[in-house]
């Protein structure tokens, strides 16, 4: 009964006390029902297309020491220059492709690592679902960054590594909803009927297993999307990602801390740009979730 | 209740147990060696020294045999000594925890003092522009690095008012007010991440329990709205929020490695990284376990903390 109320009366009928005559912002931000959506989608494909024109935009070469140290910015440096002489503005376009690959791929080794590990458990189940769920739950026992700076660190400090690292200590968690939407569409009937008519497992998880877990791992995906630059970028910061001479934004960071009393602008840039990348991920991860999540909206 | 929170209590040691196994197999199967690594360069350093080292070392021992050393060490509250510094491990840890567990807690106090007001700011006001830029400034919060924000600080601070931070720890106990100075800062760096997850699971939370039937009830009796507000909805909204906070320490944790690289704060994960760049095994060991202990048990009273706010689940 209560139920059968709720959904007759939209939220907005419900009287709200503290309504006045709402503001302008107020109006504007109800006729664009998702602007944070589309500005999000806005900042990663702009960040995509530096990344793919990179040598186009930039106006050096990034690893270039052929201009005068640490210059501010202005006319014809547009970032000013690092403590060896190179145009920041370059370093900075050309980070975008070692955030977004490195993001992209270790996302990518997570999906494929997990994904396989979630099918195989839910599928099967039994012992090998045990093991493997056990060593999920170790896994989640740690702090992911302290288990990616562990693992890149002894795998030795390199970009390849790092990634290796961070699709590592994500994987578990694509394994959990894997393995959980599994179990449940094990549960139907379909399944049954499936093997009954002598299907392989494959064939069973291909037509019938997968299909069904997409929706969650793509909401996934671009949340963790936006955690694996974060965490490239700490690792590299740390010493433990991407290796100089190569630009990558926690690289420049961290080397920027011994010169930004002189020149502040170098510590300002490469922290600005993982920001604005990751706010990106944030905001059409927060539009998507409001798109695909009808009751969340309603609030 | 009782035998819930045993229950929970008990379920902590095989998880202490797979984490220590976890970790030690990790250490032995990646490649990387800490010999090679010590001799690298030296020509003087013949396969049959390094052999010495390694038996010196106890790394010659099958892994077995390395791992139950490892374990009745641990027991006996001997995590062993460090490779490089022939320091006891569990001083060296001794003196970081109190850095890392102030610097974690400080941030978790700030980030909820902060975040829980303006959540429920954002939430009595929904959809009005106050709400959006709640919204907003939480998105930007949730992306900040927080060893940027860090950077920045140290920088602001040395450029406008010429203080950087003290060398070495000072303890509450010897200097409150210097410890909060120092402390202060690289909590805050800390917080911001936290602040925007609280706040964002404070709205969200608030706006499903001001939904419900018995707020409902509650103003048609003619309640004030700060009556309904903090009364009615605040504490129930508030319960999924305490669980965000426990499952986010971690991340506390692993952000707070970094902050303490940055700010030359000697905690458990400024070891850690130093030991990784050594190579220093049984430091590692120790300090990883150690961090994910301290993780695990704090994970574990906030759930108890959860089961006792809510009734609905004293027996889950």
């Amino acid at each position: 009964m209560t139920d059968a109320l709720q959904v007759a009366l939209p939220a907005r009928a419900l009287p709200d006390s503290t309504a006045t005559r709402p503001g302008r912002l107020t109006r504007v931000w109800r006729r664009w029902r998702n602007p944070i959506g589309l500005v999000g989608a806005a900042v990663i494909l702009v960040t995509v297309l530096v990344a793919v024109g990179a040598p186009l935009i930039a106006p050096y070469e990034p690893s270039s020491q052929a201009h005068k140290r640490l210059l501010p910015p202005g006319a014809p440096y547009l970032m000013g220059t690092d403590e060896l002489g190179r145009d920041t503005f370059s370093r900075i376009v050309f980070g975008a492709r070692v955030s977004l690959q490195v993001g992209a791929l270790a996302v990518t080794i997570a999906l494929l690592l997990g994904t396989s590990l979630g099918l195989l458990g839910g599928f099967y189940g039994g012992r090998l679902d045990d093991v493997l769920m056990r060593v999920v739950d170790i896994m989640f026992a740690f702090p992911g960054l302290v288990l990616a700076i562990v693992i890149a660190g002894l795998l030795g400090p390199s970009r390849n590594n790092a990634m290796l690292a961070i699709g590592i200590v994500y994987a578990p968690a694509f394994a959990r909803v894997v393995r959980g939407s599994v179990m449940a569409v094990m549960a139907e009937p379909y399944i049954e009927a499936a093997r009954v008519t002598g299907a392989s497992d494959w064939r069973a998880v291909r037509l019938h297993v997968l299909p069904n877990v997409l929706a969650p791992l793509i909401v996934m995906v671009s949340v963790y999307l936006s955690q694996a630059i974060l965490s490239e970028a700490a690792l590299s910061f740390l010493g433990l990602g991407t290796q100089p001479p190569e630009p990558s934004w926690g690289g420049m960071l961290s080397a920027a801390r011994a010169y930004m009393e002189l020149s502040p602008w170098m510590a300002i840039f490469p922290g600005a740009a993982i920001m604005l990348v990751v706010l990106g991920f944030n905001f059409l991860g927060d539009g998507l979730r409001d798109v695909l999540d009808p009751r969340l909206r309603s609030l | 209740m009782g035998t819930y929170v045993l229950r929970r209590v008990l379920l902590l040691i095989p998880t202490l147990f797979g984490m220590s196994l976890f970790i030690f197999l990790m250490l032995r199967l990646l490649p990387g060696d800490v010999v090679d690594l010590m001799t690298a360069g030296q020509e003087q350093a013949t396969d049959e020294s390094k052999r010495k080292l390694r038996e010196a070392f106890g790394l010659a021992d099958p892994l077995p045999v390395q791992y139950v050393k490892w374990m009745l060490g641990l027991l006996r509250g001997d995590p062993g000594k460090s490779l490089r510094s022939g320091q006891p491990i569990g001083d060296a840890l001794g003196q970081a925890l109190p850095v890392t567990l102030e610097l974690t807690l400080l941030a978790v106090l700030l980030a909820t003092v902060v975040a829980i007001p303006l959540g429920v700011l954002s939430a009595s006001r929904r959809d009005s522009g106050a709400d959006f830029g709640g919204r907003v400034a939480g998105l930007i919060g949730l992306s900040v690095p927080s060893f940027w924000l860090a950077t920045l600080t140290l920088l602001f601070t040395s450029l406008v008012f010429s203080w950087v931070p003290p060398v070495s720890w000072i303890p509450p106990t010897v200097d409150p007010l210097a410890n909060l100075e120092q402390m202060l800062l690289p909590a805050a760096a800390l917080a911001v991440q936290l602040m925007a997850i609280e706040m964002r699971m404070t709205r969200t939370t608030m706006l499903e329990v001001l939904n419900q039937d018995y707020v409902r009830t509650a103003r048609a009796k003619g309640a004030s709205e700060r009556l309904i507000t903090y009364r009615h909805a605040l504490r129930n909204a508030l319960i999924p929020v305490i669980s965000v906070i426990g499952f986010q320490i971690g991340t506390l944790m692993g952000g707070s490695a970094i902050i303490e690289v940055i700010f030359g704060l000697n905690g458990i994960g400024a070891t850690l990284i130093q030991a990784i760049f050594n190579r220093d095994y049984p430091m590692v060991q120790a300090s990883a376990l150690f961090l994910a202990a301290v993780f695990v048990i704090i994970n574990t009273s906030v759930d108890l903390l959860y089961g006792y706010l809510d009734p609905r689940i004293k027996h889950a």
